[in-house]
């Protein structure tokens, strides 16, 4: 007994000496840091740029999180490449909000208050762009979402930007896809009733739909952590849809197309949204999904010659195709490097009006105009699924499908 | 319209019996020790991630009876070192120290959902938050039937163990009273350890079975299936073998039978007011006997 209240003992006594050091340490930093902030002799041109990203890079959306990081690490260096901003480099500070709300409320408040940036990049989900975006706006940060797609989060003020199309038009270009483009009429609708996402598309595609003259004969909705949907798929299937629209997240998209195959529904009568866009729907699905178009933001053999180039400068350093989260980080980073040089001042207000006033910039996801709602006015991509590949079909409306 | 509420049924029955599987662990555990094991989701996990490597390993598609037979006996065999594990590290000490003490029933709970968070994290830590799906072996048709007749007759083991083994009866035993069965000769701790292993078997089988079936495999899907199974055990009456399979048969059949309904978005409304339904009515679950606590 004695022998494990020494250790006890020992360990509340480290724990003290250590909290005191640190006590020590921070006081003898704070003059200093003081100092160096007023120090007239440090040239403000060297400075690099202080940016904050925020992201998920640890939990449920981890590799979302990673695609983007990567997409605006190619950014950073291109732009610093070629001299950084207004002469000045560009630095991006990287927090980890570990998919969390909470997290992300409290990593981007840090980012702002003590890391002082002048702009934020962030986040993946729309959830937590939310989060950060109310923060941002508060504090008169401007701040670009790179993937948040959800209608609302633009909304919470006039510092929150995105360079994705929203839900909203996403839903309606499907259908006008679908019954414009395709000629079908008689659609089938699958989706999570419990995902704002899924559910959000899927109200928008219905609305389209009827407006468009099309009928949905079929509706079935789940809830996300559902696994098994056979029984969805017979009553779809009975319904007989030429079509049916799933906008839903790619891995649950992996055991509705191997279910439907089984209950002989091909891949190719689906028609979903960005969320299927994931090499793992390619490698565990592939075959039961041949055929099967997309709405998306991007794909790797798109023709526009920005996307080209990213595309080559991605490969080369991670050596393999990036997805549509990559090249968004990209396009949200580049575009912000691009309104920082427009911007008249440095400071975060005239970075802000600087993006407001950005018009046709040609980013790796299509031509970028950011309209009065803060959203980004873009083309969408329609992607096929062809011999194991996320191919691109077209632009939306720009050719007829073959039957 | 009957054609698919019978079709519907086979559904159901094939995704009960996988939630069956999860829910013995559950009730053995408690059956014998009064510890609801919330780590027992993350073995199920865990098991799901062993079979995984180890039907890509054996070569997958190439050689589907090779890779499926011997990545599940692979999951199993891992998943029963881990359940014995989890078992070793977090319980058995808290038990031993913990021998007399007012709040026994309160700390090994705390220690479980500890392990199970540890657990959650350790695979994100060690497979990434990565979304992997099985390679498929059979066609889903035939892995269901697979899944059903497996399930049955691991059950049907099990009674077996439990009814007519020398190691099932001291199973019984400790659940009635475990320190009259250690004054009686028993083992007591090699017991406990044994029915952590048999339960996280069964897990791992139900693991690989699922994942074949109709899921990926990523490191938080045991929370999807530990929920029905925990409320399967619960329906069927907590700490009652056969409870839990008729618990977990009725929880799949309920779930697909919502599916049929416009208001398929609700079914875990429906899982759950059914779960009330029978608990107002039983409170002791649907095979539960009812005991008096002695003072």
């Amino acid at each position: 007994m004695l022998g494990r209240r020494r250790w006890v003992k020992a360990i509340v006594a480290l724990g003290a000496s250590a909290l005191w050091l640190s006590a020590c340490s921070t006081q003898k930093d704070a003059p200093q840091k003081e100092a160096a902030g007023k120090d007239p002799s440090v040239p403000a041109a060297a400075e690099p740029w202080k940016v904050g990203a925020y992201l998920s890079l640890s939990g449920a959306e981890t590799q979302f999180g990673i695609e983007t990081k990567e997409g605006i690490e190619l950014a950073v260096d291109a732009v610093n490449k070629k001299g950084g901003v207004k002469g000045r480099p560009v630095k991006v500070l990287y927090e980890d909000d570990k998919s969390n709300p909470q997290e992300t409320n409290n990593k981007v408040l840090q980012l702002i208050t003590r890391d002082k940036v002048v702009a934020l990049l962030g986040e993946v989900a729309s959830s937590r762009s939310t989060v950060g975006g109310i923060v941002a706006n508060k504090h008169k940060i401007p701040m670009i979402t790179s993937s948040a797609t959800a209608p609302e989060v633009t909304q919470i003020g006039p510092f929150v930007f995105r360079v994705c199309f929203t839900d909203d038009t996403q839903g309606q270009m499907g259908a006008e896809f679908v019954v414009k483009t395709m000629g079908k009429k008689r659609i089938g609708m699958l989706y999570a009733s419990d995902d704002v996402y899924s559910s959000g598309l899927a109200a928008q595609f219905r609305d389209a739909v009827k407006k468009l003259g099309g009928e949905i004969a079929v509706e079935k909705s789940f809830i996300k952590t559902e696994t098994n949907f056979t029984t969805y798929i017979n009553e779809i299937r009975d319904a007989k849809p030429e079509l049916v629209y799933a906008p839903i997240y790619y891995n649950a998209m992996v055991p509705i197309a191997r279910q439907a195959k089984a209950a002989g529904m091909p891949g190719s009568t689906f028609v979903g949204g960005d969320g299927w866009d994931a090499e793992t729907l390619i490698q565990d699905a592939g075959d039961e999904m041949e055929g099967a178009y997309f709405t998306n933001h991007y794909a790797p053999d798109v023709p526009w010659p920005n996307a080209q180039a990213f595309l080559k400068a991605y490969k080369e350093r991670f050596k393999r195709d990036p997805s549509s989260l990559s090249s968004l980080g990209y396009d949200s980073a580049m575009l912000l490097f691009d309104a920082m040089g427009r911007a008249k001042g440095d400071t975060p207000e005239s970075i802000r009006d600087a993006i407001a006033e950005t018009k046709n910039f040609e980013g790796a996801t299509g031509t970028i105009t950011i309209d009065p709602n803060r959203n980004a006015d873009k083309s969408i991509v329609i992607v096929q699924i062809k011999n194991k590949k996320f191919t691109y079909y077209a632009t939306v409306n720009d050719k007829a499908a073959k039957p | 319209m009957a054609m698919k509420i019978l079709n519907a049924l086979i559904t159901g029955l094939a995704q009960g019996s996988m939630i069956a599987l999860v829910a013995l662990g559950y009730t053995m555990v408690y059956g014998i020790l009064k510890l609801i094991n919330f780590a027992h989701s993350e073995v199920f996990m865990m098991g799901a991630f062993l079979g995984f490597f180890g039907i890509t390993a054996l070569g997958g598609k190439d050689a589907p009876l090779v890779a499926g037979v011997g990545g599940t006996l692979l999951a199993m065999f891992f998943a029963g070192l881990l359940g014995m594990l989890v078992e070793r590290i977090a319980y058995a000490p808290l038990r031993t120290r913990g021998k007399g003490k007012a709040n026994t029933r309160i700390t090994p709970l705390v220690t479980a959902l500890g392990m199970s968070v540890l657990l959650q994290n350790l695979a994100q830590l060690l497979f990434t938050a990565q979304y992997r799906g099985y390679p498929q072996l059979l066609p889903i048709e035939d892995t269901r039937k697979v899944i059903f007749i497996s399930a049955f007759s691991v059950m049907i083991a099990l009674q077996f163990l439990v009814h007519k083994t020398w190691m099932g009866k001291a199973m019984r035993a400790l659940s009635v009273n475990i320190e009259a069965a250690r004054l009686m000769g028993i083992r007591t701790s090699r017991v406990i350890s044994i029915t952590f292993i048999t339960g996280s078997v069964l897990a791992a089988l139900g693991a690989v079975l699922y994942c074949l079936d109709q899921s990926q495999v990523y490191p938080t899907m045991g929370v999807v299936i530990g929920t029905r199974a925990f409320v399967a055990a619960v329906i069927g009456g907590i700490g009652n073998i056969p409870g839990a399979m008729l618990g977990g048969l009725l929880i799949g059949i309920i779930g697909e039978m919502t599916k049929l309904t416009a208001y398929s978005g609700l079914q875990d409304v429906l899982v759950f007011t059914a779960l009330i339904a029978v608990l107002l009515v039983k409170p002791t679950g649907l095979l539960g006997k009812a005991s008096i606590e002695k003072v």
